[in-house]
Order: C-alpha cells, then structure tokens, then sequence
C-alpha cells in the first residue's frame, strides 16, 4: 500500500518520454465483457492498414496496437466492431514531466526513505477528468476541505491521488467530485481481502451471539415440550406464565432476529421478496398465534390453544447457526486467491546508485536492477542479467521441478530462488507482473457463471414469492379438508412450508462449485477465463492439439543432411542458414543455430520470400534458392532423384525433410526433428482415459505427421495443413455435431483456438493475458491440459450434485411441510425441524463445494 | 365463514402475485452526473430501478452495509459483470450498455434484485 513516488529526476523524465514514445498506442475499449469480444477487437485491430500487432486485455479493457497508425482510425475500426474506444494518452504525463514542481511539490524529499510511515491510513484515489496542472491545487484542496484530512497529494502523471487521516473514502469522493472530478477508491487487493475477513469475522460472531440468546430460550422451552410439559393455555396462571415467556421471546426476536425482520420489511416497501422475508413471516406467524392464544383465547377452538414461542425462538436459532456455519465454509471457498495473494513480496531489494536498498514493492519500476538472494522471493518480472540460479515456479506453474535460470532468462515474480544469488532487470511491475494478471483473472473467472446455473437462477428469482403461495394453499386445504382443530393445523403447516424453503441452496449451487473449481485449476497451473469455459471443457467430445510446440518442445533440432549433385552438406548447411538467417520460423532457426554451432559463415540473402505453407526462396551470393517441402520443388518442376525416397524414409522416422534446390537444381536435403515432450504420451492417454479422441495437427507433411501420431498414441491427425486453414479444420469438426478443444501457442494458433469450443493456450509460464484462449496452461505440459479437463469434469459433478440436493430437497421438503404425507402415515413436520433442515441446507451446499478441494487432477501413476 | 377464510386466502395469493411479480415501478434513479450512487442494505438495493441512457457511460456506486454473505456479490447476469461488494466501501461499476433494454441486477442467490433501465 505504500505510494511509489513518481517525482522523477530531471534527467530521468526525457528517458522515461522516450521509451513511451518508442512504444504502443493505448486505447481504452468499452462495452467489450466477454471472452468472445477480445478476438473481435483484435480482428478489428488488425484490419487496420499498417497495424503490426494488435493485443486486447479484457481484464482491463484496454488495447495495444504497435504500427505506423493513426489511433482515431483505430478509434474508428473499433466503433465499427461495435464496441466504444479512445485513445489512452500520455499528453498528461509529458506534462507533468516538464512541470515537475507542479506534482511533486507535495511530495517531501524523503518520500522514498520512510514509506513505511505513509502506509497506515492512507487513502488512494484514482481521480478522473483532470488533465492540467492547475487541476493539481484544485483536487488537493477539495480533499483537504474534507474534515479529518491531514494530508493529501494529487500525482497528474497518474492521476492518482494520496490522503492521510481519518477519513471516510465516500466524503473524499465526494468532494473531489463537487469540484468537477471523478474519483474512485484503489484498494490494494490483500488489504481488501483482510478487511472482508475482518468484517466476516465480526459478522460470524455476531451471528453467534445471536444464536446463543435465541436458542438459550428455545431449547428449554423445546425440552419441556419434548418432556410432556403442557403447552396448551388452560388456566389463568399458565396464561400469565405463557405471556411472559411470549414477551421474552419477544425480545428474542428483537436482539437476535432483527435483521430478519427489518430485512423482510425493506424487501417488502421493494417489491422484493428473500430469504428473510420466510423467517420473518414464518417465525411471526408463529408467534402472533402463540399471543393470541394467550391474550384472547376465547376467539381460538379449546383444542387449538397451544403455544409456539419454542418454535420461534428455535428457528431464530437455527437460522444464524446455519448463516454463521456458512460464512465460514465461504471464506475456505476463496483459499485459492488468498493462497495467491500470499505469494507476493513486499519489498525488493533494488541497487540504486551503486547501493543495493529494500524497497517497497510498490515503487519498483520498469527498468531497475534487482537482487535476489537464495530463499528470497522474485519481487517482480524481470530478465535475469547477471548470475545463476534455480527457481521453484511451482506455484504459479504447477510445474514440481525447480527451473534453471541464467543471463537472459525471465523470472516471474512470486517465485522462490533456490540456490544462487541473482540480479535481473524489472520489466513488468504492479498490475502487468504475471502474478497480479494470474489473480485478476482467477477472480473475474470466480465470479462468473457457467450456463447450468440458469435454471436454478430463474427459479431462484421467483421463488420465495412462490412459497408464500404454496403456504396460503397448504393452510387452505386443511382449512377446507383438515380435522379439527383446522386453525392449528393451518397454523403449523404454513409455517413449515415458510420455514423449510431454501433459496439459498439453489443460489449457491453453481457458484460455489465454480469458486472452488477454477481455485482448484489455479493451482495446479490451469487458468480458465470463465463459467462457460469451465462448463464446456468438462463436455468435450475432441481435444485437436497442435504438433509443434504442443506434443513436441518446439525446438527442433537439425538431424541429417544429405547433399547431391556435387554439393557437399558444408555448403548445403551454409546456404540454407543464410537464406533462413532472417526468418523467425521455429524450423529455419534450427538450421541456422545448427549452421552457427558448425562455425559456418552465413551471408545476408536477397529477395527472401516466405511462401506460407511451402518454404521460402530467394537468392545468397547470386544464386537463386529453393528451400521447403516437395510441394514447392514439384510446383517449380525442381527434380528430385532419389531424394524423394530418402524424404519419405526420413519422414517415417518422425523427422521433417526439407529440399534445398540451388538454381533450379537439387542440391539435397536438410531433415530436423522436433523432440516429443517427455510426458506428452502420458498426458495423451490421461486425456483418452478421459473420454476425448484426441487429434493433431500439424503443418508437416503426411509422412512425419503419421510417424509422430504413432509415437504418442494418436489415431488421427490431420497433416499439411497451412497455419490459416486449422481453424477450418477445427470447424469442420464442430459440423460433425462434435464439442471441439483445441490447444496450440496462443499466437499463431489464435483463430484455430477462437473457432474452437474451448481454445487452450499452451504458455511458457510469463504469457498469462493470452486472450485468444479460454483457457491457458502457465507451463508447456500436456498434463495440465489433462488436469484442466479433470478439474472441469469434477466441479461440473460437484455443481450437479448441489443442483440436484437442492431441487430435491425443495421439491421434497415443500410438500412435506405442507403435510402430504398426514393423509397416509399420520406424519406432520415439526417446525423446528424444518428450520434445522433449511439453516444446514445452504452449509451442505457449501461444504460440498468445498469437498471439491480434495480433487486430485492427477493420477497417481499416469 | 368458510367461504370468508377461502376468499381471505385466495386474496392474499392475489395480492402476492401483484405486490412482487405485476407491480412495476415507475419511478427510477436517473442518472445525470454519470454516477449513481446505490445503496446494498437488510436485503434490498436503493435504488433498486436505475435508469441510464444507452451508449453513455455511467458508473454505478455500490455501497454495501449489510455484512451477511447474501450482499458480497453483485451480478449483471446479461452483461457478465459480477463484482465483489466489500463492506462499508464503495465499489464502482463503470458500463455502456448499447443495447436498449431492461437488464436486471442480484446478489449470488438472488434474493437482491435490481433493474437498469436503459433507454435509447
């Protein structure tokens, strides 16, 4: 919570300018909310003439597009996809760059030394609409004319405005927004987290007072009832006891029941209708009968004067049981989030000024040097630039074994350095660090509801006022049909019905399951962007997983040459590595990294020309160069000898052959493998296991495909297909009436991963935003596609169960109440009973929930 | 006497029917500075009908003083938003609804119920 100081040194502003410059054009998208809406946005994006990369962050609503383009055409193309857009400006920042004095005037020189006396009761305030300096003095002083303010400081560059004192948020808004401004709380979101926690815990010991009270009246008055106590008013003396038992409970209902009450009545002024509005008709039917009966029992049948204060105060009782039981079975429900709250660091140590300092994780910035010491935690992301080390990514991973880090490697901030001493260069802070993008997304996905609970939310909306009917009926028939004495049986079953009807149940179903469900995903490495992801990944008829990369490392290595017609494999090499020199093609850098380990010297080609799905050609040292698959050679009537027969024996070794023709001749072939991941056949049965037909895909040809299929298990694949037709491939699938998954690297499988009914991302454990997909796998095993579907299967069962328990109970309990069965066995529900069976209707719900976190997505011995 | 109670009955099940499913409001919150501020206590939004105009953006201020778990969420089924309430603070929903339309808002059981009203 400690305020990062963004007074920048004069030398420092020019720096920071430029490298906003040199970067994206910001546009903050609005109306876009669901999964489906990132891949419009980028579509449009991308349209846009002269737009190299454009990426769209749900979570934040906000757009990245590098290129040479005007942002207002940008602004345009999104208006046209049908969603809103502006352009995120850094005009105010340049401003507050060369104005120094004017934002950092507030901000006292040791600002950096002593955060820690600013973390205490310090307000921050994301103030909109001000975009000149001279809004500084009048935001400042809107808030410091709130009362208890003992400071405040408004920062324009980013618009973020810091209060001291003791003050309420709402009065600063407020203010700020009296003087012409938008203001809006920031809340850190563990702070946030231990306040719920605060205010849940006085809550659940409220609840518990409150049931102590009712039930210290209501379990003796039900014992002695229980032990052949007399009940009925007869006499004047058990009148005036009865009263004053009715008058206790009266005060019962007063200090431990109010909330229903005053919640029933407020509902009621609404036109609404909840679960108070049960308790309370229910608990006060019961006792303004039992009052009755006491104050006037002459207007009630002899046989009818009963009391039923024990009731009311049972229920009373039972309820806050049941809510306090609940509140605590919710807070396990979150453990995951808090579990990732946990994993961040509160300081860094940073070298500044040739002197390395602890500082607040808030006011590390992009750019600075920091160290990180065996045992300690990676603050944030970075490259590592000097040392070695292993790090335990584990936790954000999934992934058990520790992972070598040196010069080079990017860290992620939440993990644990093992073993040596490292410093890295920060490269993403605050909100873009994986880990913070890791828990906005586990959260909104927490939050979101999968479509099997539309029913039980449809019911759930009209329920309560059903009940009410379902009770006026019930005391109707035995009003119309009953035995004496009716008012009493009226009495009793109306009540019942109120009291054994559960919404609850039902409106906890679903989310519950989901909360502890995508929990659960987070933790083994899986992050699954919503409900609906998470319902259709558990209804998957095929997985469809792209070969490189995905089945296999992705790295694929050089493994035979053969040259013809005079050329030997020295050239061979030498002429393909500098003709792929340029190319970024995960198999032209196998050759050119095998080409540099041969110490071959590479030239720069000319006229290099990629023709997608074939190969590439273009012309080094004056001669004109063929270099891909047979498809090209034959297209250019390059001929081939015998090194066709070799490619295809080369290709039934799981290699993939490439010809290399030199000036309208073949020169040979260059053949590269790509390992198959280690677990990717364990994985691949682990998903057949689970019901899936498996299917790959690949750009290779048919030979190679085939081999690598055979390799891991796979029965059917489809090969030679060009990088834009996967997604057809994918539809074509879905036209056979299948639910299809498709998993693939998020980039350049984005549109095969969008068309699919689930899109899994295959990411390298820094790519969390990957947008395309709906759900993303923080490291490269197959496993964690297995344990995704696993998981998804498990808590789409576990909502089952919650939605069936729920229904039956309801559909069950309602009718029983309403006494059904009294016709047939005689048997009519206790009241008591039924409160004690609603109050643990929603526990049960939970719990179950809850039982989900015992799920193991793996097994044993895959 | 009989037919009295019957009819008494009958009546209260008429009278149900209307209070909470027939009856519509018509007055709602409109919203004119962009902000709307919605109280979230003893089981009810106040506001609970909040009228914005489409294609505008408004923020909408949850404030939510009932501590009980019911209250912790709330839910914009048709628009995908569920956001957390925390206690005693306010939490601000910024949206554009394009679409003209009645979009109904609750807490996770929905026994909280609103309604934004967006005209066109």
């Amino acid at each position: 919570m400690n305020h990062p100081s963004h007074c920048h040194e004069p030398g420092q502003g020019a720096d920071v300018e430029q490298k906003e410059r040199g970067g994206d054009i910001r546009l903050a998208v609005t109306g876009a909310s669901c999964g489906g809406c990132v891949g419009k946005i980028e579509k449009a994006l991308k349209a846009v003439e002269g737009v190299e990369t454009a990426t769209f962050n749900l979570a934040d609503r906000e757009a990245k597009v590098r290129g040479q383009v005007e942002p207002a055409t940008l602004v345009e193309a999104i208006e046209a996809a049908g969603f809103g857009a502006s352009e995120i400006t850094d005009e105010t920042r340049t401003g507050a760059d060369t104005e120094p004095a004017a934002s950092c005037a507030n901000a006292p020189a040791g600002n950096r030394t002593e955060p820690a006396a600013q973390a205490h009761n310090s307000i921050h305030l994301a103030v909109t609409g001000a975009s000149c300096a001279s809004c500084v003095s009048k935001i400042e002083k809107a808030l410091r004319a709130v009362e208890g303010v003992e400071a405040a400081t408004f920062n324009l560059a980013d618009h973020e405005a810091v209060v001291r004192g003791q003050v309420d948020a709402g009065a600063l808004i407020n203010s700020v927004e009296a003087a012409g401004y938008g203001a809006s709380e920031i809340t850190d979101e563990e702070q946030a987290r231990d306040e719920k926690e605060k205010a849940e815990e006085a809550y659940y010991r409220k609840l518990m007072r409150e049931m102590t009270i009712a039930l210290a009246l209501g379990v003796p008055l039900m014992a002695y009832g229980l032990l052949g106590g007399e009940m009925n008013v007869v006499t004047t003396g058990e009148r005036l006891v009865w009263l004053l038992v009715g008058l206790v409970t009266l005060g019962v209902m007063i200090f431990a029941g109010s909330h229903f009450y005053v919640g029933a009545w407020k509902s009621f002024r609404a036109h609404s209708a909840n679960m108070d509005t049960l308790i309370a008709l229910g608990t006060g039917t019961a006792w303004l009968y039992s009052m009755v009966v006491v104050i006037a029992p002459g207007i009630v049948p002899e046989l009818a004067r009963h009391v039923y204060f024990e009731a009311t105060a049972m229920i009373i009782g039972l309820i806050n049981l049941g809510l306090a039981l609940e509140i605590r079975a919710r807070g396990r429900t979150s453990q995951a989030i808090k579990r990732l709250l946990g994993l961040r660091a509160k300081t860094a140590r940073v070298v500044r000024d040739g002197r390395e300092q602890d500082i607040p994780i808030d006011s590390v910035q992009i750019d600075d040097i920091i160290r990180v010491r065996p045992g300690e935690k990676v603050a944030v992301d970075g490259v590592v630039t000097e040392g070695h080390t292993s790090i335990d990514e584990s936790m954000l991973t999934g992934e058990p074994m520790p992972v070598e880090k040196g010069a080079g490697d990017e860290v992620v901030g939440g993990t644990l350095n093992k073993s040596g001493s490292i410093l890295y260069r920060a490269t993403r802070v605050g909100k873009e660090t994986a880990l913070a993008q890791i828990i906005a997304m586990v959260k909104q996905a927490q939050n979101s509801r999968p479509p099997i609970g539309r029913l039980a939310d449809t019911i759930a909306s009209v329920f309560v006022p059903v009940v009410m009917i379902i009770s006026v009926l019930a005391a109707l028939s035995w009003y119309n049909f009953g035995p004496v004495p009716q008012v009493a049986y009226m009495l009793v079953t109306a009540t019942t019905v109120l009291i054994i009807a559960c919404p609850c149940a039902l409106g906890l179903a679903t989310p519950m399951s989901v909360m502890v469900g995508v929990g659960k995903a987070a933790e083994a490495g899986v992050l699954i962007r919503n409900g609906q992801a998470l319902q259709q990944a558990s209804k998957l008829n095929v997985m469809v997983l792209d070969k490189t990369g995905t089945i296999t490392a992705g790295h694929p290595e050089v493994t035979e040459v053969i040259a013809r017609n005079g050329f030997d494999e020295r050239e061979l090499m030498q002429l393909a590595a500098s003709l792929e020199a340029g190319s970024e093609h995960p198999l032209a850098q196998a050759i050119v990294e095998s080409a540099e380990g041969r110490d071959l010297p590479l030239d720069s080609p000319e006229g290099f020309n990629a023709i997608a799905g074939h190969g590439v050609e273009g012309s080094v040292k004056g001669r004109e160069l063929l270099f891909g698959n047979h498809k090209l050679m034959k297209d250019r009537g390059i001929d081939l000898g015998d090194l066709q027969a070799r490619a295809q024996e080369l290709a039934a070794q799981a290699r993939t052959p490439m010809y290399l023709a030199v000036d309208g001749q073949a020169a040979g072939i260059i053949a590269v493998a790509d390992p198959i991941k280690e677990d990717s056949v364990a994985a691949i049965r682990r998903l057949q296991k689970l019901g899936l037909e498996v299917v790959m895909i690949t750009g290779d040809n048919e030979a190679t495909a085939k081999a690598v299929a055979g390799k891991v298990g796979i029965e059917h694949y489809f090969a030679e297909v060009l990088p834009d037709d996967k997604q057809n491939k994918v539809a074509e699938l879905q036209q056979q009436g299948k639910l299809v998954g498709m998993t693939g690297d998020g980039i350049n499988d984005a549109p095969a991963l969008a068309q699919a009914d689930v899109g899994f991302a295959i990411g390298t454990g820094t790519d969390v935003a990957i947008e395309s997909a709906d759900v993303t796998l923080m490291r490269g095993s197959l496993h964690g596609i297995a344990d995704a579907i696993a998981i998804s299967k498990a808590t789409l069962r576990n909502i089952k169960q919650n939605l069936f328990g729920a229904f039956v109970y309801n559909t069950l309990g309602i009718p029983f109440a309403a006494g059904v069965l009294y016709p047939f066995a005689g048997i009519l529900l206790n009241p008591v009973i039924a409160g004690a069976a609603m109050a643990f209707s929603s526990v049960t719900v939970v719990t179950n929930a809850n039982r989900l976190r015992l799920f193991k997505p793996r097994e044993e011995s895959a | 006497m009989s037919i009295l109670v019957n009819i008494v009955g009958l009546g209260l099940i008429a009278l149900i029917v209307w209070w909470f499913w027939l009856y519509r409001p018509t007055a709602a919150a409109q919203s004119n500075s962009g902000a709307v501020s919605i109280t979230v206590d003893d089981g009810v939004y106040s506001p609970s009908r909040v009228s914005v105009k489409s294609n505008q953006p408004v923020v909408l201020r949850f404030m939510r003083k009932d501590p009980s778990p019911c209250a912790a969420m709330v839910i914009f089924d048709d628009l995908n938003i569920s956001e957390e309430l925390p206690v005693g603070k306010p939490k601000e929903i910024s949206l554009k609804v394009e679409k003209p339309g009645t979009y109904a808002f609750t807490c996770q059981m929905k026994m909280y119920r609103g309604e934004l009203v967006v005209e066109g």
